[in-house]
């Protein structure tokens, strides 16, 4: 096992225990004297608050009770912008914006004590919709409602439509979709003056809520401690979220003195929490006689919700992915993070990219129809290679070779002959079949200067008994990141995978690697770790050495990645994964049900470290996606979600997706000492307009809205026929 | 929660009207309730156990099945599988096989859900159900048991006891088709079950909807038009305008009205011409 450790199938390290259920999640853990956290929220999603009651025959006096004045510190969630207070005071901005905070021993009573706050608030002119925001039907966020924007600009945009060029535009949107992670967030606080604040919980990024804690207590770095508990599940939902439960707990246990726990239930999870960004982007692109883009337009636009949060992260991944892996002279690319009075939009499993290649993949097929060629012939023509500009003026340099991997999914797919084959049984069958494809890339690891400013940090520590220890504050959230970081200890220190520990991360042991983000952990994070074991190898091979012995290594942005923030031009990421997916699809023209038949992923992402974990990556997220696609609608009323429960809110069961057939091209990325490139966001990109594109083939309707239920599909079915 | 000894106790205490007594079975709807806070009423009296609620009987006019037989009893039944297929095909589609081993029938008709999965296929099989008091026992159509949205014909003190589904030996075609928000682990949005006995013409149909109207439906308009009719395609576009006038489907948070009507008369139509051929 030492030899050879990376690129085996070594088994999850922490699967046994969380199969037989002895893993300990936040939910598991208890403390001497602890008590209860709930969270009273607005029932309007903008107005003005006069007063707070509590009424009933609640024992008032046996609650603790927090309100926006006994905050310590700064009532800030201290993130990118300063704008989103812990706990809302005087104003609120959207439905279910926490106002007031209890806590109680007894569980069931505390529920029945939210329920006898009374939060009367004088309501407010409020807006829902992308569309509302952009026309300033209301201002509720800054002086004109654009929580971020860019711009990216190549060529010459004036002369690229004329001279017989085909033209076409489209607008594609896509909705809300909630992570469904299968544990609801959680947190358990130890506060006081004295020792300071201790939160545990389920989480993604450790290092975000230590430094908002900082912020909300007032406190010194050292006196602010975050631990990681088993977590069941992120996709992004735990990246910036838990900073606010890990603070409203904090909050009770500094004004109690008693530890707190908050756990959200399913419902609360759902209407509270974020979600996947809406958006909604317009495109207009020509093309010349030879299949070939000349001009690019698009414009790019979601809602961030009431607050800012990552919206400019989010907008800035989405916007550097709206143009898709195709070399075009001439490109000009506006964006915006608009607010509107629904809870914040967050971070979820590919952060922007996938709203923006849904539009431009189906974009692409759009074009092709109208210019005669086939999908994946047009696409050929157009593809990025090394050597070939990106709007952002960044040279691709990756050794990818699109066509190559577009062969393969068309051969693995009978793509041609699948196509032919349906379109002449189709025409006697109330069952439509049809096969699209998408050809994406995922830039890994952190936008633009992004893992420059982080400056990640690992650690390895090695023991006199001879156990080697990794530090770092990447969380395990299901992806296998313990797993791969043994294998990649073992594979330069050549010994056995179970000599290796790797910490759970606790900011007071730990060292800031980073968050738990962006297709980074494999890749950044792990390159780190490959480098510090070699450090840690070199430095056993002098004498005299008194254990324990630890050694770090230090991110150091290569020298021939550099980005400019001011611009947009650049390398806006150090290396991308490429792929190609096809979706076969049916239609029922009875039920109007589209199902997934049969997909097939080939991608190209570096070395692949883990076969059976990169697999699970790209199969769960293909199932995620389709969710995304054909069953998860998030219900809105006057932005708040209605349909926050299992039995309304639709994912996929087994039944509902099909085989996902994985395929892996690796091409070792120059800067990973491991070769490894980012995997876990990739699949939710593609196969939204995969799938979209392969309904278009089999009824003959283009549909350029996400989700698309099958009531969605009778209305475009009849829309068409009109 | 209490839980008797036997039948008569059972009856007894929920004759008291006074005490203000619910029975609880395999509690699938009711603990959904419990969890979500949504279940206001706290005495129930636990039928679970009750022997005399349990069990499949055949006779050779009918085959009895006793309130609490569960939807995994139905599943395995010989007999129910050969004579009423869409019985056993509305259990296989009923929530999970958790659910299935300890939802009952009973309980899935006293839950009087317009969107139950059970429902559709006892109209269409012609059901009868009889009820149980302690002032004794009463037998009716199970077409007249749903009266409203949630409203029955169910006094207070009464338990579902059995449903009885008369046997024919009449060679029929049958048709069950839940159109749920997924293909496993769904709440139907349309549920269509449609028996037709067929020579030349139709020489007997029943048709029954689920999710489409206030209560479990038998489109007795459509089935009356049908009676007697060479199936023809202006014949299956005449019954799709009746069907369509017979439900009334809303929108709500899973489907929408025009969807259920649409699909209503779509599945008409793929029942319809799946029994042989039109003219």
């Amino acid at each position: 096992m030492a030899e050879n450790a990376i690129g085996q199938s070594v088994v999850r390290r922490e699967g046994r225990e969380k199969v037989t259920g002895q893993a300990k999640y936040v939910d598991d853990l208890s403390f001497p004297g602890m008590i209860f956290g709930a969270t009273v929220r607005s029932s309007v999603p903008r107005g003005r608050i006069r007063t707070i009651s509590f009424e009933g025959t609640i024992p008032w006096n046996e609650f603790v009770i927090v309100t926006a004045k006994d905050v310590p510190g700064k009532n800030i969630v201290a993130l990118i912008e300063h704008d989103q207070p812990y706990l809302a005071d005087g104003m609120v901005n959207h439905p279910e914006e926490a106002i007031v905070l209890l806590a109680h021993p007894d569980k069931y009573l505390l529920e029945e004590a939210r329920r006898h706050v009374r939060i009367e608030i004088d309501p407010l002119p409020a807006i829902f919709t992308i569309e509302d925001s952009l026309a300033q039907k209301e201002i509720v966020w800054g002086k004109d409602n654009v929580q971020k924007s860019f711009l990216i600009e190549t060529g010459n945009m004036k002369d690229a439509w004329t001279n017989g060029h085909v033209v076409v535009e489209g607008a594609y949107e896509t909705g809300a979709q909630e992570q469904l992670y299968i544990e609801p967030q959680g947190m358990i606080a130890v506060a006081n003056p004295a020792d300071g604040v201790t939160v545990r919980g389920s989480l993604q990024c450790p290092f975000y809520i230590h430094k908002a804690l900082i912020e909300l207590f007032a406190l010194p770095p050292e006196k602010i401690r975050v631990i990681q508990t088993e977590t069941g599940g992120g996709f992004g939902g735990k990246e910036e979220y838990p900073t606010i439960i890990a603070g409203h707990a904090a909050l009770l246990a500094w004004k109690s003195g008693r530890p707190v726990k908050i756990i959200y239930d399913r419902a609360e999870d759902m209407v509270a929490t974020t979600k996947r960004h809406p958006s909604r982007t317009k495109i207009k692109t020509a093309v010349d006689k030879q299949g070939k883009l000349t001009a690019m337009n698009i414009d790019f636009v979601i809602d961030g919700g009431a607050y800012v949060t990552l919206s400019p992260v989010v907008l800035s991944r989405g916007t550097l992915h709206s143009f898709g892996p195709y070399a075009c002279p001439n490109v000009k690319i506006t964006s915006k993070a608009v607010a509107t009075n629904t809870p914040p939009h967050g971070a979820f499993r590919g952060f922007g990219a996938p709203q923006s290649l849904f539009a431009i993949e189906r974009h692409m097929d759009r074009v092709a129809r109208k210019v005669g060629l086939s999908p994946d012939e047009f696409r050929r023509r157009n593809f990025l290679s090394d050597g070939k500009t990106m709007p952002t003026g960044q040279i691709v340099r990756d050794g990818v070779d699109l066509s190559a991997l577009l062969d393969r999914a068309l051969e693995l797919s009978h793509f041609h002959d699948k196509r032919r084959r349906f379109a002449r049984e189709n025409t006697t069958s109330a069952i439509k079949k049809g096969m699209g494809l998408a050809t994406f890339m995922h830039g890994a690891g952190f936008t633009g200067s992004g893992e420059a400013y982080l400056a990640s940090i690992v650690a390895i520590e090695a023991t006199k008994e001879g156990i080697v220890r990794v530090l770092t504050s990447s969380t395990e959230i299901g992806q296998g990141k313990n797993t791969v970081f043994a294998q990649i200890v073992a594979e330069t220190l050549r010994i056995p995978i179970d000599r290796i520990e790797v910490t759970m991360p606790d900011t007071a042991i730990v060292p800031n690697s980073g968050p738990t983000v962006a297709s980074r952990t494999a890749m950044v994070v792990g390159g780190l770790v490959a480098e510090a074991a070699k450090n840690l190898k070199e430095l056993l091979k002098k004498k005299d050495i008194h254990f324990p012995v630890k050694v770090t290594a230090q991110y150091q942005q290569p020298k021939d990645i550099s980005f400019d923030d001011k611009t947009y031009r650049g390398d806006a990421y150090g290396t991308y994964a490429w792929a190609v997916y096809v979706a076969e699809v049916s239609v029922d023209t009875v039920t109007y049900e589209a199902h997934v038949d049969d997909f097939v992923a080939v991608q190209e992402i570096g070395k692949v470290l883990n076969p059976t974990l990169a697999s699970g990556q790209i199969e769960g997220g293909v199932a995620q996606a389709i969710g995304m696609v054909l069953y998860e609608k998030v219900e809105w009323k006057e932005g708040r979600m209605v349909n926050g429960q299992m039995t309304n809110y639709i994912m996929p069961t087994s039944v509902d997706v099909p085989p996902i057939r994985v395929f892996f091209e690796g091409v070792p990325y120059r800067h990973s000492p491991t070769g490894a490139k980012g995997i876990g966001e990739l699949p939710m990109d593609g196969p939204a307009p995969a799938i979209l594109n392969a309904i278009e083939d089999a009824i003959g309707v283009s549909i350029n809205k996400i989700p698309c239920l099958p009531e969605d599909i009778l209305e475009a079915m009849e829309r068409s026929r009109a | 929660m209490i839980t008797p000894k036997n039948l008569d106790e059972a009856l007894t205490l929920l004759a008291d009207r006074a005490a203000g007594w619910k029975p609880c079975a395999g509690g699938t709807d009711l603990m959904v309730l419990f969890e979500a806070g949504k279940l206001n009423h706290t005495k129930f009296v636990n039928i679970a156990a009750l022997t005399e609620l349990h069990g499949i009987e055949e006779r050779s006019d009918a085959i009895e099945i006793k309130a609490l037989t569960t939807y995994t009893d139905i599943l395995k039944h010989a007999t129910i599988q050969r004579e009423f297929p869409s019985l056993v095909t509305a259990a296989a589609l009923t929530g999970a096989v958790a659910i299935q081993n300890r939802g009952t029938i009973g309980g899935n008709i006293v839950n009087a859900s317009p969107a139950a999965d059970s429902p559709p296929a006892l109209l269409a099989y012609d059901a009868q159900v009889e009820l149980i008091s302690v002032k004794g026992v009463r037998r009716l159509a199970y077409a007249d048991f749903h009266k409203g949205y949630k409203q029955m014909d169910l006094q207070p003190g009464e338990l579902l006891k059995s449903v009885l589904l008369p046997r024919t030996h009449a060679e029929l075609h049958h048709y069950y088709r839940k159109v749920g928000t997924r293909r496993a682990q769904a709440i139907s949005k349309v549920c269509f079950c449609g028996v037709v006995e067929r020579e030349d013409r139709i020489k007997n149909i029943r048709i029954a909807l689920g999710s489409v109207a206030p209560i479990p439906l038998r489109a007795r308009r459509t089935e009356t038009f049908l009676i007697g009719k060479q199936l023809s395609s202006k014949i299956i576009d005449e019954a799709k305008k009746i069907i369509d006038q017979e439900i009334s489907p809303i929108d709500d948070i899973r489907s929408t009205a025009k969807y259920r009507r649409r699909v209503t008369q779509n599945l008409l139509e793929e029942f319809l011409c799946g029994t042989g051929s039109t003219n």
